[in-house]
């Protein structure tokens, strides 16, 4: 990026001297401008100065999505069990704890009923910030019972996925939850329902390799990192320089996966207007 | 064929190797030492036993990479008749890391999809370690799509250490073909029997993986993750491999305990690569066995099955208070 090019209210490397109270100002990634917290959660976590997505938690992602008090949320208490005793550098549990703690979060997912401009759709929505958002047993569940109700009453599911990939702790259960939602799928889909799958950053490893990929229509959020291997794996093994872009929304766009790209403001309307063409609700008899 | 041996089944070579030697010098020698034979003999049982009865995760995942394990296309050799392969994707390649073809079990016409790795450097470079593209997965899905068209059975051999992480990959989108085969095999109307035969690595080795029946060599491993990777994410720490290897319960005994698998198939003692012949013996008359089952099963229970299996897969706590949403139908009812 030029040096000269620095926008309005970057302080740049000066932010730590500035010793910016935690938690009240945070410098975009991107752009390097100082954002106040409430500034940037009154604008759905995108930087005004240069449209950077932040992550953003999955509660507030439907709050942004759906009409207001209409999300049914479906088996909010359900947990994940430590099957295999999983003792890393950190025991399964602790990290468990330690995320719930954090997050307020049962686990990565969160899902049910809600509505988009009135039409009813099934919702699962995974948060990067419980555990890097991984597919475990929990979320495996509450995607599945998402798809599988949506079939049962005849409605699209959407899935909003941000998520490091399948959720190594939990091992072999972990893997089987990407048959296991792709193989709901086969069933949402031949009763000619829509899947909108929504790729945010970032989505990789199991979770672009099963559902996430198999959306009627894929959409992600801008420049957000989409791919199954990570770029360090994929250097380390090939010895080759990535190319420019390599794994954004953009590079999959033009390479032929991504359906569109749409602006996280631009989201519910969008969302919205696809399910519109794909999708005539039952009318009352 | 001279076995290879590993770091801990030296022991037993050199006992052989004592034992060969004794057995060279007696030759053309008249003297009687076949107690001492047979007490070398003896010992060298025992010590087999000892070792292959006590092997830890990490000693099982170095039999499966053995470079002289049998492969697919050995068992396609030695179980199997009439192998006919079916080359390319329609789409861009033939991958020869992942192969496919027509074969017969025993009179059984089936369609075979497998991993095949490379025996040597420069085979290996062909098959590029059993690490497939997106266009093996592709042209899997092809031929299981054929084998649903003329109701054949599908047996799939699962044998890679991952699906390969290039840009090419990436490029053409190797996990959306990965994902489709999941989704298309769930709905297969053909009866499809998986064997692990070697490595089953994540979703590489799930992309040719969903069967009615999944079964997996006695030594063979299966994993959400490879034991290198999983010790360099969950340690930051490469070395930890062993640790991961039993951490990750990667091996066909743990995962049939979980009912993550259907059937363990038996290997020769100390691994298939000691006896190719036995061990493909073994996985055709497993094979044939669950082919022979689901064939009398009715189209529309084997589907309802598969689905149910894989449905029961996961393990997690439903909330025990009160309220509308926690009586596992949720908000849903
Ligand atoms: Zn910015």
């Amino acid at each position: 990026m030029p040096i000269f090019r620095k926008p309005a209210f970057n302080i740049g490397g000066n932010a730590k001297k500035l010793q910016i109270p935690a938690g009240t100002f945070q410098a975009c990634p991107s752009c390097s401008a100082v954002l106040h917290q409430i500034e940037l959660e009154q604008n759905q976590r995108v930087c005004p100065h240069c449209e950077h997505h932040f992550l953003i938690g999955s509660r507030d992602r439907l709050g942004h999505l759906l009409d207001p008090g209409s999300f049914q949320e479906a088996d909010a208490d359900m947990e994940a069990v430590d099957v295999l005793n999983f003792r890393a550098a950190k025991s399964y549990k602790d990290s468990l704890a330690e995320y719930q703690k954090k997050t307020g979060l049962k686990d990565s997912a969160i899902g049910g009923l809600g509505r988009i401009e009135g039409k009813e759709v099934s919702v699962a929505v995974l948060d990067f910030a419980f555990l890097g958002g991984t597919l475990g047993s929990v979320a495996g569940e509450k995607i599945t019972r998402c798809i599988e109700a949506a079939t049962e009453r005849g409605i699209p599911v959407i899935v909003i996925s941000a998520a490091g990939g399948a959720r190594l702790h939990e091992g072999m259960f972990a893997l089987m939850q990407m048959a296991k939602t792709s193989g709901a799928l086969a069933y949402h889909s031949a009763a000619r329902l829509p899947f909108i799958s929504v790729l945010t950053n970032p989505t990789t490893g199991g979770v672009i390799a099963s559902f996430a990929s198999l959306g009627d229509i894929i959409v992600a959020e801008p420049k957000a990192m989409i791919g199954f291997a990570g770029p360090r794996v994929i250097k380390e093994t090939t010895h080759q320089d990535l190319p420019p872009g390599f794994q954004t929304a953009e590079f999959l766009e033009a390479h032929g996966l991504v359906d569109m790209i749409v602006h996280r403001k631009k989201m519910r309307a969008t969302l919205s207007n696809l399910l519109g063409y794909l999708h005539q609700e039952k009318r009352a008899a | 064929m001279n076995v290879i041996p590993l770091d801990f089944e030296k022991p037993i070579a050199e006992l052989a190797k004592k034992l060969d030697d004794l057995k060279r010098h007696l030759r053309g020698h008249d003297i009687d030492l076949d107690p001492e034979v047979r007490r070398i003999a003896a010992h060298i049982e025992k010590t087999k036993r000892l070792t292959y009865s006590n092997l830890d995760p990490w000693q099982r995942v170095q039999i499966a990479r053995h470079p002289q394990r049998p492969y697919a296309l050995d068992y396609l050799r030695l179980a199997f008749t009439d192998f006919v392969e079916l080359h390319g994707d329609r789409l861009y390649a033939d991958d020869r890391a992942l192969i496919g073809g027509l074969a017969t079990l025993q009179g059984t016409r089936c369609v075979v999809v497998a991993h095949q790795k490379g025996r040597d450097t420069k085979e290996n470079i062909q098959r590029n370690f059993g690490c497939a593209h997106p266009e093996g997965y592709r042209k899997a899905m092809r031929l299981m799509r054929m084998a649903e068209k003329f109701d054949l059975p599908v047996v799939s051999l699962i044998d890679t250490p991952g699906a390969y992480p290039g840009i090419g990959a990436e490029e053409r989108h190797v996990a959306e073909a990965i994902a489709v085969n999941l989704r298309e095999m769930m709905v297969l109307k053909v009866p499809v029997v998986a064997v692990v035969i070697g490595e089953g690595g994540s979703g590489g080795a799930l992309g040719i993986g969903v069967a009615d029946r999944a079964l997996m060599l006695e030594y063979s491993w299966y994993s959400v993750i490879s034991p290198e990777g999983g010790a360099a994410i969950l340690w930051k720490n490469g070395s930890q491999r062993a640790a991961a290897a039993d951490a990750l319960k990667m091996g066909a005994k743990e995962l049939k305990e979980f009912a993550l698998v259907d059937q363990v198939v038996p290997e020769p003692l100390g691994g298939a690569h000691h006896d190719h012949a036995a061990a493909a013996m073994n996985l055709r008359t497993a094979i044939l066995a669950n082919l022979a089952e689901l064939a009398t099963v009715p189209m529309k229970e084997l589907l309802a099955a598969r689905y149910r299996k894989y449905r029961a897969f996961g393990r997690y706590a439903e909330g025990t208070g009160g309220g509308a949403s926690q009586d596992g139908t949720g908000g849903l009812v």
